[in-house]
């Protein structure tokens, strides 16, 4: 195994959640690829922290950074959806390019 | 061999990350993310972060995919089936693209100077967790105690506002 596999694995990932993000239309869509780009980072940091070339007292830390990161999206996710549900019950309609109420 | 389970993995993860981007059902998408979870527990499984490969199988494969279709199941269905993209999908690809180029050809000329993988065991982790990392660990609780009062907030039904 080599670092270069996670790299490009979580570079490969991002992209995909890139172009989800950019592409589609519903607000659910979206939410699921920045899903998907946040878990290429985790792949990032744990591939980072498997070959990293601390001691073993430092070795733990990319790993503290991914169950922070898991943290925080899952209450980002909550949330999202929450304002998801809400939209949909005001405005019967959660694609994004439809909702431009903040236009002034 | 870990090349073989990291292949098979990584097969995983991608082809559900493209599930995710490309379906045209938005349940086959929330499906396909949730094998581009277990994909991804299994690279942390290789990446020897065995507790986090768990924790991962039940966040995103348990918590996240169940209410992303039960919020699916809470909005009318028929709705979101059958979704397009929208019309400026060329640039989206066209973005994604160069930033895989952006991000790829540094990765691949680099030189990588491998060291040997090394593990962590869960009690190393938990001590790091509750002595460096305490009050940043206290925060996320925090966080997610008032993400989740938020996200209450934010439904409840009140009364005079909806018609």
């Amino acid at each position: 195994m080599e670092l270069i596999y996670f790299q490009l694995l979580a570079a490969i990932l991002f992209c995909i959640g890139i172009y989800g993000v950019l592409a589609r239309r519903s607000a659910v869509l979206i939410l699921m690829s920045i899903e998907l780009m946040l878990n290429a980072v985790n792949i990032n940091l744990i591939g980072y922290a498997a070959f990293s070339s601390f001691g073993s007292a430092h070795r733990n830390l990319g790993q503290v950074l991914v169950i922070f990161i898991i943290t925080i999206a899952a209450a980002e996710l909550a949330l999202a959806m929450a304002i998801i549900l809400r939209l949909y019950r005001n405005k019967n309609n959660v694609n994004v390019d439809e909702l431009d109420i903040l236009k002034g | 061999m870990s090349v073989v389970f990291f292949a098979i993995a990584a097969i995983l993860v991608i082809s559900g990350g493209i599930g995710v981007v490309a379906a045209r059902n938005i349940v086959y998408a929330a499906l396909s993310l949730l094998v581009a979870m277990v994909g991804t527990a299994g690279v942390f499984l290789i990446g020897l972060a065995e507790f986090l490969a768990l924790v991962q199988l039940l966040i995103y494969g348990g918590a996240v995919v169940i209410v992303i279709l039960f919020s699916l199941m809470l909005t009318r269905i028929q709705d979101f089936e059958f979704l397009k993209a929208n019309r400026q999908w060329p640039i989206a690809l066209i973005v994604a693209m160069s930033l895989l180029g952006l991000l790829g050809i540094p990765i691949l000329i680099e030189d990588s100077t491998t060291t040997t993988m090394g593990s962590t065991n869960i009690s190393e982790l938990g001590l790091s967790l509750f002595s460096d990392w305490a009050i940043p660990f206290e925060l996320a609780s925090l966080v997610l105690l008032i993400a989740l009062i938020g996200a209450v907030v934010v439904v409840r039904r009140d009364n005079g506002e909806d018609k």
